[in-house]
């Protein structure tokens, strides 16, 4: 929808060029979510497109994915075949409510910084050990995990000013295999939870949940629990008023699909463990 | 800045904050739509640089250099791209509004994304087809019949005129055109559930440059109304002002402002100070009655048609037919239980909104998005004081309606800024504006008692309706009374009772909505069917049998009723019942579903009166023109409902022509006579016996000329391919075309209808669901839907009428729920928190079509539009029901909602 209150459009080329962060503005991704509500207290978007960040680079340690890169260049990523982990990508991908048009435009650094809790980025990234790499208003640099980064709905570590640059995943976590869980109220809507097992070499499971919870959890196991250690865990860590509760989902039942769901990640997973 | 679109480049500069959609419209692309404006539903689809991309969400300035096409630039010079084509020849698209974007989704589909289509299509919403007509499109089906003899067009499938033009993105919609000097409104809306304006301060807000105008309650005439429109205004409340110095509900107009763009009219709404005395406010309808609960009409009284003020009641009805509590303590059967249907929004795709102006007569002009512009017209003139004459409503192609749009929610209010301006205006709602501040269906509660003897005969039934009508009476009293008529007259009892409140709350109005009150009560009557069955080791289809009206029956619900004109025109339910039971027995695919999943079936019924009670008006008008074609006017409206496909099949068949030379000009009150308008069904069955009452005439005009010529018994004379016919004597309408010409009198005919007597139509529906005790999960893995229809119009259309209507009621039986909070706010004000069904959501439904013609309909066709969402509900919970062996009592049945009572009885 037209922003009506925006009087103006900055299109920085460097970081040096950033302009100083003032009260009204915002940074200008993909614009998906920017666009489809009304922002009347904003004046002046800084469009981050003419930076032209490389929307992702592979290097013998990690992917580097540009908070900039959209959901749909990510999607068309070919991965190595040794990367077991790579179909998450696409099933997060699917696991937007949004449709495949909104992915042409869409940031994986928008989701994240969106920060709700059916973020499938999130998802992605918090699975696969992303680290995030923020660039401080004061011109500083900040590392911090994206499990760390989302703290709550539409909550997370970003400081007025503060810009997300990329999320770096380690390709050690796209070699782990994986499993992947979804469900909501109706086939193709938003997600009520959304649980990624993987499975280390040396038999550790991360267990991350989303989407159940108003911010990603994660649980790790040095070898694959059975059934009643993985439940007791679950239970253990994450507190009831840790799970989300909206038009979406009730946070009974998402507490319940997570607990079901995880224990499905664990069934499949268990072909792959080292015995 | 420079772009191109449809290979035309254009250098104008967008604003900073402007979308594409709007800049696109702008330079004059109308076919880029405005469902949701917020990327949600894919109305606004085009095509960026060949890539399909949501406009509402692109900032403008990103087309730099960029190409874009729209639906009017696709199928290039040659006309129509293949998929166009597809979608007209499949005739996939009713209103048409999502049309565009749906096409340019379409093609943009590559094969692995065309063998899923319920994720490819997740981002492009049809709220009318239910999608079979799409996927037909895609798989490059004809649903039209071609080549079909002049005379023969009644019952054949005929496409929608306005086709071609819909799938081009030509047919032009409420705001499809271009006013020079036009100026915009934005309306300041209530934040608080229940105040009083003591102050508004406009100072600051006139300050804006470019503001010209703001209207309060002071600039506002003092009439009392309702934003409901029906033929007999005594039918609604007089408890509405169209701008009050009293807000009732958070999302109630405040304050208008007229301003040179909608971006100063804005501003202008946010620079308006308003001094509020807060009121109690009364959000939960169950209190409403209760003493010492807020009063939210003080001053009303009966004389306003207000119940009982003092209670919020505005209206209720109570009657007793026989003694069902006698009746209930002896049956050998008997089922209680409270129902709650929630509210849901009609959310037709094109908003409300229009465009006014005063012409250079004088006259007020009103281009808006509504199914009643004759009621409008009355309304204006009355609130206005002006002369009927000076004042014209109308409509072109309107996107979607579901009775959202039998009210006046800005025709008021643009016809007091154009009077005040003196200049062009518009209005146009937001999404969210539909949700929190035009109306909704009635929530209700719904308590039942049903009893029956040890041969399943009903003892007794007996209801008890809280309806909740929100902080306004728009329909209050007609849906509740319609809730409890069909719903019970259905069935022979000879113990009845109802009791129904129709209270006010603090909340945003509900008002007609498709089915009008009967699926809030069907969920009931039909559970306490099935329940009773159950009980008696009946089966549920022979327990209704037992238990219907066959024609002739009386249908009787209490208390008496004034209205004696429903008859039994035709009757069908006897073949319903039996077409949906064969068709649920037949073989099918075998689900491969784990032990998990429990699978069953249910059903439900529904009559329905097939015009609206106490007179439905139509006229209609067709002339023979110079082409020896014919005009033919009406004011029925054409909002997907297929009215005028189906009128210009009436008249050619009554006039031994084809469509093709049937010109329709309709729902536009300079066109002069008068249409209650297109609601309740009565857009074929009322206003379709107008046109064939005017063809009829017209066709005897022109063999009484024929006959004249020929010096011969006008009754020995016929119509027969474009001609009167009299033995080997032919006088073709070209001939009398001429000759109308040579007298200089036109020929012509005119007919009427009052919409009464009515008959009755039926619906059945049967689902087969599964249900996973362990999610919550529902598949369903048959839909049945038979309906009764007369004589079917246009198989094509009528099918698609009834899928449309299931997938709507799929809906709020699945996914739709409007949340408001303790404090009246509607919490969830966007489609991407009010899950409308999409591609992935609506299962085929079976259609099939009772063998009837009915005596009253024209030419033996009924109405079929509303009825087929009815039952829908109702039949899932008891398939449901019979699946899981639990009876939820309130939809929607969600797998969050159904969860806990599948855990608490098969465990985890």
């Amino acid at each position: 929808m037209d922003l009506n209150t925006i009087t103006t459009v900055a299109h920085p080329q460097t970081r040096a060029q950033l302009p100083i962060w003032t009260a009204g503005d915002a940074w200008l991704a993909g614009g998906t979510w920017l666009f489809s509500e009304p922002q009347v207290h904003l004046t002046r978007l800084i469009d981050l497109a003419d930076l032209k960040w490389p929307a992702l680079t592979v290097t013998e340690s990690h992917l580097g994915i540009a908070a900039t890169c959209t959901v749909a260049q990510l999607d068309g990523l070919v991965c190595p075949p040794g990367w077991f982990a790579a179909p998450l990508i696409n099933q997060c991908c699917r696991a937007f409510l949004a449709s495949f048009k909104i992915w042409k435009t869409a940031t994986v650094g928008g989701n994240l910084c969106m920060s709700l809790p059916a973020g499938p980025m999130i998802s992605l990234t918090a699975a696969l050990d992303g680290v995030c790499t923020i660039w401080k208003a004061d011109g500083g640099e900040q590392k911090i995990q994206v499990i760390e980064f989302v703290t709550g709905n539409q909550r997370n570590r970003l400081a007025t000013g503060d810009l997300l640059r990329q999320i770096d995943i380690p390709i050690a976590a796209l070699k782990r295999r994986a499993a992947f869980r979804q469900i909501s109220l109706a086939p193709v809507g938003r997600s009520a939870a959304l649980l990624i097992g993987s499975l280390d070499t040396d038999g550790t499971l991360k267990l991350t949940v989303t989407a159940s919870t108003v911010r990603p959890i994660q649980l790790s196991f040095p070898k694959l629990p059975n059934a009643s250690a993985l439940r007791d865990a679950i239970e253990q860590h994450i507190a009831d008023e840790l799970y989300h509760t909206d038009i979406h989902g009730k946070p009974l039942w998402r507490k319940h699909m997570t607990l079901r769901l995880a224990e499905e990640i664990r069934d499949e997973l268990l072909g792959a463990a080292p015995s | 800045m420079s772009l191109d679109v449809n290979g035309k480049p254009f250098s104008q500069a967008p604003r900073a904050g402007q979308c594409l959609r709007t800049f696109l419209r702008e330079l004059g692309h109308f076919g880029v739509k405005k469902g949701c404006d917020a990327g949600d539903c894919g109305a606004c689809t085009v095509l960026l640089d060949g890539e399909p991309v949501h406009s509402c969400l692109i900032p403008a300035f990103r087309a730099e250099g960029r190409a874009v096409t729209t639906i009017e630039g696709l199928g290039g010079d040659s006309g129509a791209h293949p998929m166009q084509q597809a979608f007209l020849d499949a005739q996939g698209f009713q209103c048409g509004f999502c049309t565009a974007g749906m096409i340019l989704t379409c093609v943009s589909l590559n094969q692995a994304q065309r063998t899923d289509l319920g994720v490819a299509l997740k981002g492009n919403i049809c709220r009318c087809t239910g999608y079979r007509s799409i996927e037909d499109a895609l798989l490059g089906k004809s649903n039209v019949d071609e080549n079909i003899d002049p005379g023969a067009a009644f019952g054949r499938s005929l496409p929608a005129p306005a086709g071609p033009d819909v799938v081009r993105g030509k047919a032009r919609y409420t705001f499809d055109t271009q006013i020079d000097g036009l100026l915009h409104i934005k309306l300041l809306r209530s934040p608080h559930a229940h105040a009083k304006i003591v102050a508004i301060d406009k100072s600051a807000a006139l300050s804006i440059p470019g503001v010209h105008a703001v209207l309060t309650h002071e600039d506002a005439p003092t009439v009392l109304i309702s934003t409901a429109r029906h033929e007999r205004d005594w039918m609604d409340p007089e408890d509405t002002r169209i701008l009050d110095d009293v807000v009732r509900f958070i999302g109630q107009k405040v304050a208008a402002v007229v301003a040179d763009s909608e971006a100063a009219a804005e501003d202008a709404c946010r620079r308006l100070k308003v001094d509020y005395e807060l009121l109690p406010a009364l959000i939960d309808p169950e209190k409403a009655m209760a003493p010492g609960a807020p009063v939210i009409h003080p001053d009303r009284t009966t004389a306003n048609r207000v119940a009982d003020a003092r209670r919020n009641l505005a209206a209720e009805t109570h009657g007793e037919f026989g003694d069902v509590a006698a009746a209930l303590a002896t049956s050998a059967v008997t089922y209680e239980a409270t129902f709650h249907s929630h509210r849901v929004q009609h959310a037709a795709l094109e908003t409300h909104g229009g465009l006014a102006w005063l012409d250079a007569s004088g006259v007020l002009n009103v281009r808006t998005s509504t199914q009643v512009p004759f009621l409008t017209r009355r309304a204006l003139s009355d609130i206005f004081e002006l002369p009927i004459d000076k004042v014209r409503v109308f409509c072109e192609r309107v996107g979607g309606g579901f009775g959202g749009k039998q009210e006046m929610f800005v025709e008021d209010i643009l016809a007091l800024a154009v009077l005040k301006t003196e200049r062009p205006v518009k209005l146009e709602l937001t999404r969210e504006e539909q949700f929190i501040a035009t109306s909704t269906r009635h929530p209700m509660r719904v308590h039942i008692k049903a009893g029956a003897d040890a041969d399943g005969r009903l003892t007794a039934l007996q209801l008890n309706v809280l309806s909740n009508t929100g902080a306004y009476g728009n329909h209050a009293g007609p849906v509740m009374f319609h809730s409890l008529s069909e719903s019970i007259a259905v069935y022979n009892c000879p113990n009845k009772k109802v009791d129904g409140y129709a209270v006010y709350t603090n909340t945003v109005p509900a008002g007609a909505f498709r089915g009008y009150g009967l699926p809030q009560t069907l969920i009931a009557t039909e559970a306490a069917i099935d329940e009773l069955a159950r009980q008696l080791g009946i089966s549920p289809y022979e327990m209704r049998r037992r238990n219907v009206v066959r024609s002739g029956d009386p249908m009787l619900s209490p208390p008496p009723s004034e209205f004696h004109d429903v008859l039994y025109g035709s009757y069908g339910l006897d073949q319903c019942l039996d077409l949906v039971e064969r068709a649920m027995r037949a073989d099918g695919p075998q689900p491969d579903l784990s032990p998990e999943w429990l699978i069953g079936d249910g059903l439900a019924l529904t009559m329905i009166d097939t015009a609206p009670p106490a007179g439905h008006l139509a006229d209609a008008m067709v002339a023979l023109n110079d082409e020896a074609g014919f005009d033919l006017t009406v004011g029925t409206a054409e909002f997907g409902n297929g009215t005028s496909t189906v009128h210009r099949q009436i008249a050619a068949t009554t006039l031994a022509t084809t469509v093709d030379r049937i010109r329709l000009r309709q729902s536009d009150t300079a066109h002069g006579g008068h249409d209650t308008g297109a609601y309740g069904s009565a857009g074929m069955f009322v206003a379709g016996k107008a046109t064939h009452a005017a063809a009829m005439q017209l066709a005897t005009e022109l063999k009484t000329a024929a006959a004249g010529a020929w010096l011969c018994d006008v009754g020995s004379c016929t119509l027969e391919s474009e001609a009167v016919v009299r033995g080997v004597r032919r006088m073709a309408f070209v001939e009398l075309a001429k000759l109308a010409r040579e007298r200089g009198q036109p020929f012509a005919g005119t007919g009427n209808s009052s919409g009464t007597p009515r008959s009755v139509g039926f619906n059945v529906q049967g689902f087969r669901v599964a249900v996973n005790k362990g999610t919550g999960e529902l598949k369903i893995l048959r839909s049945v839907h038979a309906a009764d229809a007369g004589v079917v119009a246009n198989p094509m259309q009528c099918r698609g009428q009834v899928e449309g209507g299931v997938a709507q009621a799929l809906g709020a039986a699945l996914y739709e729920e409007m949340v408001i909070d303790a404090d009246g706010r509607v919490t969830n004000p966007k489609f991407r928190d009010y899950h409308l069904p999409s591609f992935a959501d609506v299962p085929r439904t079976e259609v099939f079509f009772a063998e009837t013609s009915d005596t009253v309909g024209p030419l033996g066709a009924k109405s079929m539009s509303e009825s087929p969402y009815n039952p829908v509900a109702a039949a899932l919970g008891n398939a449901i029901a019979d699946a899981t062996g639990i009876r939820f009592t309130a939809p929607p049945f969600k797998p969050d909602r159904l969860f806990p009572a599948l855990r608490d009885k098969f465990g985890n």
